[in-house]
């Protein structure tokens, strides 16, 4: 073909180049968070100037100015208190911290399941289906039992915020264990039969063979927990009456809404950016291990 | 019909790809009669395939035209005069095989009952009369093949473009389409425009071998094939046969110094 | 799964059915063993009722209250179809939209998979003061806009992972651009769509189940789990979650079926 010849030859490539492309992206991004400033901003005067309510009434309460909302960071939420954006970014390392733990736990967990599946079709067909069917649980449902079930077998250190994790972590397992599993499957019977010459044990064969081709499935599904584990460890919070997370602060924001509503919308924020900074710690992990076209899978 | 009588007239075509700077063709003149068939042979980076494309209207030139019948590419490929077969099958794995041998004829807008027929019709000079339902992923890939071309020949395109379609396969199925796809060229009486890196392949389906070298893609020179039109298992026997093959394979090392030493190997390996 | 969808030969009803059988036998083993077991440990270890109610207790909650669970069950099921309903179509609009234009696509592709990592979920409380929290459009707000990313991310990646083989095919018949986003960039997004659905057929009930949390009507299922687990009742509680996962797996039951039906080519069935 016409084009694979062109990428053998040799291409001039300026070392600037990988650095531009960075440039591009960044100023993609930027611009694109400004499209939606600008969106949020343009709805909200076209709403109050037209009056139009529908789908809903358009006032500095429903959609607070984003400028208010990220003043209100560098003000006191309460007097003589710190800054909401000191105290926000406290919240948000406890928070962190359950999200993380509870990642970990899922991960290694979810990764087990997977492994101890692809040895067993009999499992697989016996487990699967309940694997599945675990996420419908609406979690913030069983969240309250959860909590007064685990939390009294915890040691003293971890009370509380264990119970968290632990719900962080059921939401984590499942995407690792699912991807986990199709990529330990994944792997090519050509490379199996090779194995099996050289009479490699099943334990060769998983960490030689099979876990190296599922890299790409994990890292994917990975993406998704980091995600997960986040929304885990927020919701986790609400029933909990734990105070010093974001899932308690947006609990405590909602109920002054309606005389401070930027309060909530400032931590809903730093929220959001806790969930980016999971995605893109696990993109970055990826990116250092695996060295191979990470968008084959999805 | 052009005045000329051509089916193909390519003058002075250059293609120059701006990434990476190549330059896959340059300063291409050939000229293709009715009922033709051309193979295009040469080693990998020769530009044979951007030459197909060039002719299909799928790739522009940088200089130069091309004309069919007397038209513009452009307006052939409007017209629907291309049938063209890639190397893998590219069948719509959607769609069952009598459905994909009906895409081009949905799109020129026949009506069901003329769909039908044409589709049985092709179905029986492939020999897959009883695959009609059958999808992609059931069939073997000299079957999705046979369906490719049956695909491409459905409404009798004036020029059929092969982009190495036995490329993928075995050599024993492929010596097989060989002679049915020579079969069927004798009953449509179609022109072709075939692609290949293989020198028994070219020689033996051919009446003319244009021969390709790389680097810039340029002609190297044209053989004429001159076996009987009759070609069967016999052919490849023939001592003018070998001979044949010998004066490909002459043309092609004579420019062997622009080839890599795996494109020579690839090349030498290639005719065993 | 695999069962359904055998080669050439079907098998008979009876072999089949045999074989449906002993693909989800394990499952059903499982299954009663995990409840013997639950059951057993209550007995055994004498865990408390409100913690761990027994299963046998809990289904027959199911149905001693099934007048009050399963229409708030019924309510919150239309706010999550709701919203999977307006989310999907928005999500699959949004891509459509954005697919026509290929380098808007590829500069919002990361900006909409990190998007993807916000806990939307953090948001519910928004929406309950944008819609009035005791009306189901507030839920079915939550639920729509938990749908909309994933279906376009993978609707997006859809339409741009068509074949290129098969984009050039229908060129070389002059197909127009419509012509081809019908025929081959549709179809081959398509399952990329379901498994995005199924995806958002859970969330959906989750986001309603949730946001229902912040505050909703009495009618409502959340609530109604919520209240129960406040005054420790949690054999209802428990009830209500068994009501809320069956209706989960209902939706996305059909959404699987409906893949079935129009993702029929596939020869393994693109399962979770």
């Amino acid at each position: 073909m016409s084009s694979a010849a062109a990428a053998t030859l040799p291409t001039r490539r300026t070392f600037t180049a990988p650095l531009a492309a960075g440039t591009k992206r960044a100023a993609a991004v930027v611009c694109v968070l400004a499209a939606l400033v600008g969106l949020y901003e343009l709805y909200h005067w076209v709403w109050v100037s037209t009056g139009w309510t529908h789908p809903f009434v358009v006032d500095d309460t429903t959609m607070p100015h984003i400028w208010v909302i990220l003043h209100a960071l560098w003000q006191p939420a309460q007097v003589n208190q710190p800054a909401l954006g000191t105290i926000l970014f406290h919240k948000s390392l406890f928070t962190a911290k359950e999200a993380a733990v509870g990642f970990g736990l899922g991960a290694v967990i979810g990764f087990a399941i997977g492994v101890v599946l692809v040895h067993s079709r009999l499992l697989t067909r016996g487990f699967l289906p309940y694997i599945v069917a675990s996420q419908t649980i609406p979690i913030l449902a069983i969240a309250p039992m959860v909590v007064i079930w685990v939390n009294p077998k915890l040691p003293a250190g971890v009370q509380g915020w264990g119970s968290v994790a632990v719900i962080a972590a059921y939401l984590t397992f499942f995407p690792v264990a699912i991807n986990t599993l199709r990529g330990l499957q994944s792997a090519d019977p050509r490379a199996l039969e090779l194995m099996r010459t050289y009479a490699a044990s099943r334990w060769t064969v998983l960490w030689k063979l099979r876990v190296p081709t599922s890299l790409p499935y994990v890292f994917a599904a990975l993406k998704i927990a980091a995600t997960a584990s986040v929304v885990g460890a927020i919701i986790g919070e609400l029933p909990s009456g734990l105070q010093d997370g974001l899932g308690g602060a947006i609990l405590n924001f909602n109920q002054y809404y309606s005389i401070e509503p930027q309060e909530l919308w400032a931590t809903n924020i730093v929220a959001a950016l806790l969930g980016i900074i999971f995605f893109v710690g696990v993109v970055a992990a990826e990116k250092a291990i695996v060295r191979r076209a990470p968008e084959t899978v999805e | 019909m052009s005045e000329s009588g051509n089916v193909v007239e390519i003058a002075g075509v250059t293609k120059t790809f701006p990434q990476g700077n190549v330059t896959a063709l340059e300063n291409i003149d050939l000229t293709l009669r009715p009922g033709e068939f051309v193979s295009l042979i040469g080693p990998s980076g020769c530009g044979k395939s951007t030459l197909l494309r060039v002719i299909g209207d799928l790739i522009e030139p940088t200089r130069g035209t091309v004309t069919i019948n007397g038209k513009t590419a452009r307006q052939a490929r409007a017209d629907r005069d291309y049938g063209i077969v890639f190397q893998d099958a590219v069948l719509f794995e959607w769609r069952n095989v009598a459905k994909n041998i009906a895409v081009p004829l949905e799109l020129l807008g026949w009506d069901r009952a003329k769909r039908k027929e044409r589709v049985r019709q092709m179905l029986e000079l492939v020999e897959l009369s009883g695959f009609a339902d059958h999808h992609p992923w059931q069939l073997s890939g000299g079957m999705q093949q046979r369906v490719a071309i049956a695909r491409a020949l459905a409404f009798e395109p004036a020029l059929l473009l092969m982009d190495e379609p036995f490329g993928a396969l075995d050599e024993m199925t492929r010596e097989r389409l060989n002679l049915e796809l020579l079969s069927i060229w004798a009953k449509l009486g179609s022109t072709v425009v075939f692609v290949t890196h293989s020198i028994s392949e070219a020689v033996f389906l051919s009446t003319r071998v244009v021969v390709m070298s790389p680097r810039p893609g340029r002609i190297a020179g044209i053989v004429d094939v001159d076996l009987p039109a009759q070609r069967s298992v016999e052919t490849r026997e023939d001592p003018r046969y070998f001979e044949l093959v010998t004066e490909v394979r002459e043309l092609l090392r004579s420019r062997g110094e622009h080839l890599l030493p795996e494109e020579e190997a690839a090349l030498r390996s290639s005719h065993e | 799964m695999s069962g359904i969808v055998v080669t050439g030969i079907s098998p008979g009803m009876g072999r089949r059915l045999g074989q449906q059988a002993r693909e989800w036998l394990p499952a059903l083993v499982v299954f009663a063993l995990a409840i013997a077991a639950w059951e057993g440990a209550i007995a055994a270890f004498h865990i408390q009722q409100f913690l761990l109610p027994k299963p046998s207790d809990i289904v027959k909650s199911c149905w001693e209250q099934r007048h009050t669970l399963w229409p708030a069950g019924w309510y919150t099921f239309k706010e999550a179809l709701g919203g999977f309903v307006i989310g999907s179509l928005a999500g699959m609009a949004a891509a459509t939209l954005i697919g026509r234009f290929k380098t808007l696509g590829a500069a919002l592709m990361p900006i909409a998979i990190a998007a993807n990592a916000i806990p939307i979920i953090a948001f519910a409380p928004i929406f309950n003061q944008w819609f009035d929290p005791l009306s189901p459009n507030s839920k079915m707000a939550i639920a729509a806009v938990l749908c909309f990313l994933p279906v376009m991310v993978n609707t997006l990646r859809g339409l741009q992972s068509a074949s290129p083989r098969q984009v050039e095919l229908m060129r070389s018949y002059a197909a127009s651009s419509f012509t081809i986003w019908r025929r081959v960039r549709v179809p081959t997004a398509l399952p990329y769509v379901f498994t995005a659905l199924k995806v958002a057929s859970v969330l959906a009930m989750i986001g309603a189940v949730v946001g229902e949390y912040f505050g909703g009507s009495y009618d409502a299922l959340g609530v109604l789990i919520r209240s129960k687990a406040q005054i420790l009742d949690f054999t209802t509680a428990w009830a209500g979650i068994l009501v809320a996962s069956l209706l989960g797996i209902a939706l996305y039951a059909a959404v699987v079926a409906c893949e079935r039906l129009v993702v029929r080519w596939a020869p393994e069935a693109r399962d979770s």
